[in-house]
């Protein structure tokens, strides 16, 4: 892990009205790490996630990312066009629903291509030969290229949306209930997935998850939040190992024992 | 032509007039672009020309000569009714010579004969929004117009491909206008593709149901969507036209009987009759003096 933040959230903090979508938050996220943010529903982290990757605008505070060049930029000062360009070239969005993240109705080969076409490749033998390699690497077979993702069953279809995220070798993913709505069994195969991936490309990832598991699985750091603000932070372990506030150690000892 | 004083020169009128010229104008200057424009009730039907109706009835002018065609026809229903419509309200002059014509509203065909400076070709555009199917919300396509964002326009030429071996996109062949703006040329065939590029005349399109004009200036490069190794190419014919044995033309397919048989005849019948005046004659018309 290099000493440079990739990703610098400096107090953020989003407002409904007089809502509150998350308050204060505040961390620095190095290249090749995976942090968790977990807590119940409508603590807050779906609205940090969208606030992080641009797609809510907080209401104050300032992420900043560290660009290929070398610079960091504020993401709320960046123009729209540099900005998609950002989330379709070195950034990922992983949705919890796959029929969000997908073109459900063109084949499997050409959502894994898509991103290659936006960013300027013109070579229909090199972006097939490319979506093929990536269907290999999250276990679709190759026999489904020319499928539709309707076609593909729930987990089928999150690992052709993880296919497709990673096919321009992003640095940053975002991912938000990547396992929600799976079977235990499938979970875990794509949680394996996965791992390997961000292991082998070094990818740093943002994962919400109400799943202690998952978090304790994929993560390295991870961010418990309530009432939209950040309660407790730090190593995964640290964290599910020895719960300091009292939230944390109810969600902790809430898990169920098999 | 007393009953000419109940219609206005042209149909409609003077301020709807100025609206869809200013459109036009934005139009030609900002190649591709696609114009809103507050289209107007015509005394057709949407689907049969009321975008194209509305933009000629805008540039007509009473020394104008004007030819309409249809599927490259001058004698079929749309052709011949928005002739005898402008013929009623602007008592313009018709033909059905190319070479006449300083106008040509279209549906769906470029002629065959060469244009000129100094004429317009007017299409009649069902739908102006060449990805429209792949991104049905309007916001977010004109966002990518407006951010260059065309990715998705090779994802429906690379499904072409993965389904069926080749681009099948035969009509409605997205183009890549002066190197800036993905446009829809409206369902001509591909065919046609070529003749936009560097074209002398002025290119209008105008969609009614849809409130979109947009425009190609001439002399402005229209470049047809392809990949480096599934270049774009004209769909080619191994006969010649039946009647008047022209060749790289498009044609037509005609069934003859209830007995299999058929003919390709030109799309483009004025080209066609001048050929045969000219004296070309293809087998069909060899035989049938033969047998007279």
């Amino acid at each position: 892990m290099s000493a440079v933040p990739l990703l610098k959230v400096n107090d953020v903090s989003k407002f409904y009205g007089s809502r509150i979508g998350c308050r204060n938050v505040s961390f620095d996220l190095f290249p090749g790490e995976v942090l968790a943010i977990v807590g119940e529903s409508g603590s807050g982290k779906t609205t940090l996630l969208s606030c992080l990757s641009t797609r809510l605008m907080p209401t104050s505070g300032i992420v900043e990312y560290h660009m290929r060049d070398g610079q960091y930029r504020d993401l709320a000062r960046m123009g729209e066009a540099e900005r998609r360009f950002l989330m379709r070239t070195d950034w990922g969005f992983v949705h919890q629903n796959p029929a969000d993240g997908l073109r459900m109705t063109v084949s499997a080969g050409a959502n894994v291509g898509e991103r290659l076409m936006a960013v300027g490749d013109r070579h229909y033998g090199n972006i097939r030969a490319a979506a093929s390699d990536w269907l290999e690497r999250v276990e679709i077979g190759i026999d489904r290229i020319d499928d539709q993702p309707r076609a593909f069953s729930g987990g089928m279809r999150q690992r052709l949306q993880i296919a497709r995220n990673l096919v321009t070798n992003p640095r940053l993913v975002f991912m938000d209930e990547p396992t929600g709505g799976l079977d235990v069994s499938v979970q875990a195969r794509l949680l394996d997935l996965v791992r390997g991936l961000v292991h082998d490309l070094g990818l740093a990832a943002i994962i919400v998850t109400h799943d202690l598991a998952v978090a304790r699985l994929l993560s390295h750091r991870m961010m418990v939040m309530k009432d939209g603000a950040v309660i407790e932070q730090g190593l995964t372990d640290r964290v599910l190992d020895d719960p300091r506030e009292p939230y944390t150690q109810l969600l902790v000892s809430s898990i169920l024992q098999v | 032509m007393n009953d000419l004083a109940t219609y206005n020169f042209s149909y409609l009128d003077e301020q709807t007039k100025r609206m869809i010229r200013r459109a036009i104008l934005k139009a030609i200057a900002i190649p591709g672009y696609q114009v809103p424009f507050a289209s107007r009730e015509m005394p057709m039907p949407y689907g049969w020309g009321t975008g194209g109706v509305q933009v000629t009835a805008s540039i007509l002018g009473p020394k104008d000569v004007l030819k309409v065609i249809d599927q490259g026809a001058d004698d079929t229903t749309n052709a011949v009714s928005i002739r005898a419509f402008f013929q009623k309200v602007a008592a313009v002059a018709v033909t059905t010579k190319t070479k006449e014509a300083t106008i040509i509203q279209t549906r769906h065909r470029i002629p065959e004969e060469g244009l000129r400076e100094g004429q317009t070709l007017v299409y009649q555009v069902p739908i102006p929004e060449p990805l429209r199917f792949l991104e049905p919300r309007e916001t977010e396509t004109r966002k990518m117009h407006a951010l260059e964002e065309y990715g998705l326009m090779h994802v429906k030429l690379y499904e072409d491909i993965a389904r069926n071996g080749h681009i099948a996109t035969t009509y409605a062949y997205p183009v890549k206008v002066e190197g800036r703006y993905v446009m829809d040329p409206s369902p001509t065939p591909k065919f046609d593709n070529p003749k936009m590029h560097m074209s002398e005349a002025l290119q209008l399109f105008g969609a009614g149901r849809e409130k979109r004009i947009y425009a190609v200036p001439p002399y402005t490069e229209v470049v047809s969507l392809d990949f480096e190794d599934h270049p774009f190419e004209v769909q080619k014919f191994d006969k010649p036209c039946a009647l008047c044995g022209a060749e790289n033309v498009y044609l037509d397919e005609v069934v003859l009987d209830d007995k299999g048989g058929r003919m390709f005849v030109c799309s483009d019948t004025d080209h066609c009759e001048d050929r045969r005046d000219c004296g070309h004659a293809g087998h069909m018309l060899a035989r049938k003096e033969a047998a007279e």
